[in-house]
């Protein structure tokens, strides 16, 4: 175990396109402890889903270097970046990525299932105890299609934390989802994180990453801020909103 | 990811989608139906062929006339007149490897009794004519060789002929029926027999006296064909050569000319035969072999369709830890679990086709276990090899490109 769980140093990302070079990421460090509640913004183009690419083990840097939880990724093979981020990362995505016609308790599993070290047997029981953390206990058996946004995304939260990861990226997860919702679902990260989740939070609205206790700032390829500051309760805001008008 | 979790997974994935799943294999159902049902028919057939043969004797020889050229064009053998009943006894007289001779002679007419009338064919014979070809009298009695001198207007009958003559079941013994316009006593009636390996009705027969349909109608003193019958299936082809110098004796062949008639074997009978229906079962199986292979790539047309729809799933999977041998390995499931399932339902396709056909034509029923393994096999390359590609495809889909795909 490392208290530093992601730490990377000049972290650089060329891409080619056609003959020229785009510098993407042009030298970016920081490390995020264990703990942290961290919002990485950025209009686009900024480079913020460059750095969550790579954050997340789906692509690699071109220049730097970035350790997550001690481990280097620099120059690993496809497979073993494959089980870095099955071992190591929980994504949430905008677009929740659920498997559709498949049941909640399903689509939780699923990471299990490329996880060798964790038993045939235990797969349910760890799926379920995912799902109960999420408040979805008695939605377990419903297909996506038979829950609502909120309900999805909370599926695709539990699905991060099955296995256990170290750090919980998020891209954008509340971005489908209206302001009620939203702040339902940040506040669900905060009491993952207030139970001791490392969570990095991609987003571009200033509002959702208020609920967070630091915040990195990216333009054009550098990091332009990196402040800590008090975090508002989402729990707070969502009771500060008129009751609900939807119907 | 172990094996059950592979199987799970893809099956789950083809339930989602059961018409264009079954759509899908109905190339293979349809591939391997046929091919299981053709080679079963052509065993089928052959074995029939063969049982058939066998009951009337593989030591049966037939002495045909040969077929005749007249300055290059072919006329047949109806021309050929050289064969005479005499042939026959010496042959009897002087091979040691013949037991009983006989000479035939054919003809065709209608046979009348009373009101009713039908058209039928009759055979003329001696008085081993029915041994050789081993056929038994059901009741009555076979002619003597007294009735051959005396070309005695006698006759025995098939059970179709008597069943069209005495529609009411009357006995036909010592009945006088006429063929054509000779009135004939019947004294005895024939076992029936059923088909030939030609189709035709071994029943539908009248047996006379050689002499009788010689003389009395068709006043010829040439004969159609002799049958012989060999001690021994052993000494069957010894038999052949034997008849073959007596006839060229008796028919004054000079040394180095052609013969004028043709002996034949059941045995080689049967082998020709059998080069028939294997050809027709070789042809047939491969057209169905060409509809797996259209199946085949019916499976990977469908499966390049699945893996670009399902992308984000593949991306989904990649980022939560598929490796791209699990992405690899779950597609090739897909299309293998597809081919095989197409193929368990074409054995059974397969296996219907041949015993509805065994069924109508009362051939033997016969399921090779080689053939439906080999299917089997067949299909699971056929999985592999059609769903490579697609497979592959979809393990080398980029993730990050994979996750954001609409």
């Amino acid at each position: 175990m490392n208290d530093e769980i992601i730490k990377v140093t000049d972290l650089r990302r060329v891409f080619k396109v056609g003959s020229e070079n785009v510098h993407a990421l042009k030298g970016v460090s920081f490390e995020i402890k264990r703990g942290e509640f961290v919002s990485i913004m950025g209009t686009s183009g900024s480079g913020k889903s460059t750095l969550l690419n790579i954050l997340g083990c789906l692509d690699t840097p071109t220049g730097g270097e970035y350790k997550i939880d001690g481990i280097s990724v620099g120059e690993r093979s496809k497979d073993d970046l494959a089980v870095i981020r099955n071992r190591k990362i929980g994504f949430v995505f905008q677009s929740y990525n659920l498997l559709a016609r498949t049941t909640a308790l399903e689509n939780v599993e699923l990471p299990l299932l490329y996880n060798s070290s964790v038993p045939v047997g235990e797969r349910r029981d760890r799926a379920v105890a995912a799902l109960k953390q999420v408040g979805l206990a008695d939605r377990m058996f419903h297909t996506p299609n038979q829950l609502s946004g909120g309900q999805q995304q909370r599926v695709a939260i539990a699905r991060a934390l099955v296995n256990d990861p170290v750090i919980i990226l998020a891209d954008e997860a509340t971005g489908n989802l209206d302001t009620r919702t939203s702040y339902e679902i940040m506040s669900l990260f905060q009491e993952l994180n207030n139970a001791g989740k490392t969570i990095a939070f991609v987003t571009h609205e200033p509002d959702i990453a208020a609920f967070t206790k630091r915040k990195i700032m990216l333009r054009d390829g550098h990091i332009i801020r990196d402040e800590k500051a008090e975090s508002l309760s989402a729990r707070a805001a969502l009771e500060a909103l008129p009751p609900s008008d939807d119907y | 990811m172990n094996i059950a979790d592979l199987i799970k997974i893809s099956w789950r994935a083809l339930l989602r989608n059961k018409t264009r799943a079954l759509l899908t294999m109905l190339g293979i159902i349809i591939g391997i139906g046929s091919v299981i049902g053709m080679v079963s028919i052509g065993q089928s057939s052959s074995q029939s062929i063969n049982d058939q043969i066998s009951e009337m004797g593989t030591n049966l020889i037939m002495v045909m006339r040969k077929a005749e050229r007249s300055g290059g064009v072919n006329i047949g053998s109806d021309s050929v007149q050289t064969m005479r009943a005499s042939d026959a006894d010496a042959i009897l007289a002087g091979s040691k490897n013949v037991i009983m001779a006989s000479p035939m002679v054919a003809s065709a007419g209608q046979i009348v009794y009373g009101s009713q009338n039908w058209p039928g064919s009759i055979q003329g014979g001696n008085s081993s004519y029915l041994a050789i070809n081993k056929r038994n009298i059901s009741s009555g009695a076979n002619f003597t060789e007294n009735d051959v001198k005396q070309a005695a207007k006698v006759c025995l009958i098939g059970t179709t002929v008597r069943d069209n003559i005495f529609p009411n079941g009357e006995n036909p013994l010592g009945k006088i029926i006429r063929f054509g316009k000779i009135p004939m006593k019947i004294i005895g009636v024939l076992e029936s027999k059923g088909q030939n390996q030609m189709g035709q009705d071994q029943d539908d027969i009248v047996i006379a006296p050689y002499t009788t349909v010689q003389k009395r109608m068709l006043a010829v003193n040439y004969v159609h064909m002799i049958f012989a019958s060999a001690a021994s299936e052993d000494v069957a082809y010894a038999a052949v050569s034997d008849i073959e110098n007596i006839l060229r004796k008796e028919h004054r062949i000079k040394a180095g000319k052609d013969n004028d008639f043709e002996v034949r074997t059941q045995q080689q009978i049967l082998e020709i035969m059998g080069s028939i229906t294997g050809i027709l079962t070789l042809l047939l199986t491969a057209v169905a072999a060409i509809s797996l292979l259209v199946g085949g790539i019916g499976i990977m047309n469908i499966m390049y369709v699945t893996v670009t729809e399902r992308t984000r799933e593949i991306g989904l999977r990649m980022a939560v830890g598929g490796k791209n041998s699990d992405i690899l390995m779950q597609f090739l499931a897909e299309s293998t679990i597809l081919s095989l399932a197409g193929g368990i339902i074409g054995i059974f396709l397969g296996v219907g086709l041949a015993f509805g056909a065994s069924y109508a034509l009362n051939w033997p029923f016969i399921v090779s276990l080689g053939s439906v393994a080999i299917s089997f096999l067949v299909c699971a390359l056929i999985g592999i090899f059609f769903g490579w590609y697609p497979a592959r495809k979809a393990a080398n889909l980029d993730p990050i490109n994979a996750l954001r795909y609409e």
